[in-house]
Parts: C-alpha cells; sequence; structure tokens
C-alpha cells in the first residue's frame, strides 16, 4: 500500500521553531489538506514532505511509486516554451523526446491551451496559462502523489473551478492522491477528505476535520453549508484569529 | 545545431532590419563633410579623402601586418580574460565566501585607470607584445569575471526548488536550469569585455610598442598625417562594429528571446 506517514516531526529555522511535533498520514487516493494562516509553517511542512527540505527531527516515509509539486507560483523555465516546460518531468524521468513532447501536447489541449500557446515562451503567457502550464507538468508525469502549494490562490473563480474539477474527477477515479496546503477553507472543504488544521507559532496541528460526500457530489450548498459549520468551530476561529461579531 | 540554423534563417531578415542605421551611418558622414569645409583639410580631412586613404592602407602589405598583429594581441589577451574570467567568475559565484572576498579585488581591478597599468607593464614586461596583452588581459577580465559572478549568484532559488521537486537529473539540471541563466549574464558581458579589448589594445600598442596599428596611429600622429590617423580610426570603428552588428547580435537575439 503506498502511503505517506509523517511522524513526530519537528523543524525549526536556527533558533526559531517553525513546526512541532505533527503526525499524520495519507494513504493511496486520499485527499489531504493543511489549513492555517499565512507563516504558520504550511509551505516548510509541504516542502519536507516532499524532500525538498531535509527533515532535521522525526520521520518521514513515502512510499508513494512517483510524485509530482504544482507550487503557488507557476515556476515555469522563462528560456523554454510551453511544451519544453510540461515535457521537463517527463524527460526527467528518462522518457524519449518525441513521446514527452506529444504527451505535452495532449495534456496541454486538455489544459484548454491551444496549439497557438505551444511555442509561446512563459513571458507571452497571462498569468492563468502559466498556471494552467505548470498544473500540466505537474500532472503529466501521472503522479500517484501531487503536492500543492496553494495553487488556486492567484486564479480567478473560472479558471479555480476548471482546474479543481480536472482534479476532482481524477481522485474520483482514484487515480490519484493529494496533499494540499492552503488558507481558503472552502477549497480544502470541496477537495479534501481529511482537513488538518495548523496553528502558527510554532506550526502544529490542532484538529482534523474529515468529510464522506464524495467529492463529485459536493456541490456548492454542501461546501457553503460545512464552510459556515466550520466556521463556528471554537479551535478554526482561535487559529485565524477570527473576531466574533 | 538547431540553433545556429535558425540564427543563419533569421540572418537576412536581420540585416534587412539594418537600413535605419545605414541611414545614420550616412548622416554622420554628411556632418562630417561639412566639418571638412569649416575646418579644412589638415584639421578634418574629407570623408572621401579619408576613404581613399583607408583603400591605400588596405592593399599595403605592412599595413595589413599591423593590422594582424594588433589582432593577435586583443585576441590572446581577450581570449584569455574569457577563459579565466569566466572559469573564476562562475567559481566565485557557487562559493559565497568566495565572491565576498573577490568584491574589492573585482573594485581595484575596475577603478585602475587602464592608463597605470600600462605604466606597470612596460616597467615589467618592457615595450613588446606582453605588455599589451597584459594591460588587455587585466582591462577586459572584471567585466567579464563579474558577468559570469551575477549569473551564478542570482540563480533563482524558486527554479532550483522546481528543479528538485521533479529530480532532474544533474545534466538537464545543468543545461536546462542553470546555463540559460547564468550565460544570459554571461554573454552580454563578454561582449563588453570585447569591446573594451579593442579599445585598450590600441591605446597600450600606442604607448608602449613600435608595432600594431596603435603605432601607426602614433606614427600618424607625429607626422601630422591627419588622413591617416582618421583612416586607422576608421578601421577600428569598422571592425568593432562588423564584431558586435554582424557577428554578435544576431546570435544575442537568439539567445534572448525569451526576455521581456
Amino acid at each position: 500500500m503506498e502511503r505517506l506517514e509523517v511522524k513526530k516531526l519537528n523543524h525549526r529555522f536556527g533558533f526559531t521553531e517553525i513546526l512541532k511535533n505533527i503526525n499524520f498520514s495519507l494513504n493511496k487516493g486520499e485527499v489531504l489538506s493543511i489549513v492555517g494562516p499565512s507563516g504558520g509553517g504550511k509551505t516548510t511542512l509541504l516542502h519536507l514532505c516532499a524532500n525538498i527540505l531535509d527533515v532535521q527531527e522525526g520521520n518521514i516515509t513515502n512510499t508513494f511509486t512517483s510524485s509530482a509539486f504544482a507550487f503557488q507560483e507557476a515556476r515555469l523555465l522563462p528560456w523554454k516554451n510551453t511544451i519544453d516546460n510540461i515535457s521537463l518531468g517527463l524527460l526527467a524521468k528518462g522518457e524519449n523526446r518525441s513521446q514527452s513532447i506529444q504527451k505535452a501536447q495532449e495534456i496541454a489541449l486538455k489544459f484548454g491551451l491551444t496549439e497557438d500557446d505551444f511555442e509561446k515562451f512563459p513571458k507571452d503567457l497571462s498569468g492563468g496559462m502559466k498556471q494552467r502550464v505548470s498544473f500540466a507538468r505537474a500532472l503529466v508525469v501521472k503522479p500517484s502523489l501531487l503536492f500543492l502549494d496553494e495553487p488556486f490562490s492567484a486564479l480567478d473563480i473560472g479558471l479555480k473551478k476548471e482546474l479543481q474539477a480536472i482534479l476532482i474527477e481524477m481522485i474520483v477515479n482514484k487515480e490519484i492522491s493529494i496533499l494540499f496546503i492552503t488558507h481558503d477553507l472552502m477549497e480544502a472543504i470541496r477537495l479534501s477528505d481529511v482537513m488538518l488544521l495548523l496553528k502558527a507559532d510554532p506550526g502544529h496541528i490542532v484538529k482534523e476535520f474529515r468529510f464522506d460526500v464524495a467529492q463529485d457530489k459536493r456541490d456548492d450548498r454542501y461546501v457553503y453549508g460545512k464552510s459556515a459549520e466550520i466556521l463556528q468551530d471554537e479551535e478554526i476561529i482561535n487559529t485565524f484569529e477570527l473576531e466574533l461579531k | 545545431m538547431k540553433f545556429a540554423l535558425k540564427i543563419i534563417k533569421d540572418f537576412p531578415a536581420y540585416l534587412w532590419s539594418g537600413w535605419g542605421a545605414i541611414a545614420t551611418i550616412l548622416l554622420f558622414i554628411a556632418f562630417w563633410d561639412m566639418g571638412n569645409q569649416i575646418y579644412g583639410d589638415l584639421v578634418l580631412p574629407s570623408p572621401l579623402e579619408t576613404f581613399k586613404t583607408l583603400n591605400l592602407m588596405l592593399h599595403d602589405k605592412n599595413i595589413i601586418t599591423e593590422i594582424q598583429t594588433t589582432l593577435y594581441r586583443a585576441s590572446i589577451g581577450f581570449g584569455l580574460s574569457l577563459l579565466i574570467g569566466t572559469i573564476l567568475g562562475l567559481l566565485a559565484g557557487f562559493f559565497a565566501t568566495a565572491s565576498m572576498m573577490s568584491r574589492p579585488i573585482v573594485t581595484i581591478l575596475v577603478g585602475m585607470p587602464p592608463i597605470a597599468w600600462i605604466v606597470l607593464a612596460m616597467i615589467w614586461f618592457g615595450m613588446g607584445d606582453e605588455t599589451v596583452i597584459f594591460t588587455v588581459i587585466v582591462a577586459s577580465f572584471p567585466i567579464i569575471f563579474v558577468g559570469a559572478l551575477q549569473g551564478t549568484r542570482t540563480l533563482d532559488g524558486d527554479l532550483k526548488e522546481m528543479a528538485e521537486s521533479f529530480k532532474l537529473p544533474w545534466h538537464m539540471k545543468f543545461f536546462d536550469v542553470y546555463f540559460p541563466h547564468i550565460f544570459s549574464y554571461v554573454f552580454p558581458a563578454w561582449v563588453s569585455g570585447l569591446g573594451m579589448a579593442w579599445k585598450i589594445v590600441i591605446m597600450a600598442e600606442l604607448l608602449a610598442t613600435s608595432t600594431g596599428i596603435g603605432a601607426s596611429l602614433s606614427i600618424a600622429r607625429s607626422q601630422l598625417d591627419t588622413p591617416t590617423a582618421l583612416a586607422i580610426v576608421v578601421i577600428m570603428i569598422g571592425s568593432l562594429m562588423f564584431i558586435e552588428y554582424i557577428i554578435l547580435e544576431p546570435i544575442k537575439r537568439e539567445v534572448e528571446l525569451w526576455r521581456d
């Protein structure tokens, strides 16, 4: 069984404690979100899980066969065109060039890019287009675990829905497992099976929420209803320092 | 390879875009001729006379040898500083301590006037090739060094992380992530280093040697031979323009296509 397990994880930058005693696990086919205010150590936690940062204390066991990362900003290589950017991960896995390019073109079309965009450099793409490319680059390698770092935060509502719809389809078909961080409660409620609440200074998990309805059955009413319910939660109010009115 | 082909393919269109530049040069020559009509032949020979002298000189074996001498000195000097400057710059860029330590040295090298170097070089090496080559290296090295240093210092941490997350193998990390960025800094530095080398070689020759076009310029001055002096200036500017606009600029355009 493919699985990501985090045990007794602590992390510090210099003398500042960033994360304290983090424990959770993510099974294959699950979507786990971590919500919390900005500056709470979410990104650090995600980078540790994705092995971009080295673990100092504690354990992270990742038995997923493959993974990919989509960042908050697109992080495209400015000197490569759309297709070459998307096929980067495929080439890194050692797939041959013509096949990678073909796969990249297919997924680009699926993500709403047009053939005119294939040869463009990132500077000629709009913000939304870049984010599509970044998503395509992460998903084209067919990762069994996907890390998302607030990937929707810079997008307009339409594009957000579109990309989320693609993800939801993959989630429902059990093609992918996702670990994602966000400060947007509704986003977490819409996509995740389990939502962990990370409180800052130092980052520690204070509460866990579970959503049992399948992702494709969650309509706006469900999401709004759940959000309203969760916003009443004492821990949420404390963590986000919401003022009661 | 694909890249070189693309440069050649785009070359005619690039040349065609040069009409504006040619018009400017012709306008400049017109002003030059006006200057000649006002101040007379001794102070400012006419463009026609200058180009006639130039034509004669280019058919003169001795002058060709002088040009070759200068070219030889400039290319050895520039080649060495390109090699050393790039390698040391890259190394210094990769280590924070090295880049900190190299800063004052670069300031000294940049701040010291080339003329002072020429004097020192004359004392150290006497009147010959070494003096000129040394001065060229000392003048163009810091420019290239700083370019390479900046290129490695400014590597984007976000992109490094991205490369890390996709587990790019080392050769992809180098060629796809680091190299294009570094090159976009190093290449312009090479171009300005080359311009500097070309100017310095003439100056050093004029002061420290009896061969090369710098020395010819000095002889023309002592004989008050203004047409020859101007013709030499035309050679210098002409060759610089050729290298810059015909060779380097098309490459630069392709290399920096992705830039805003």
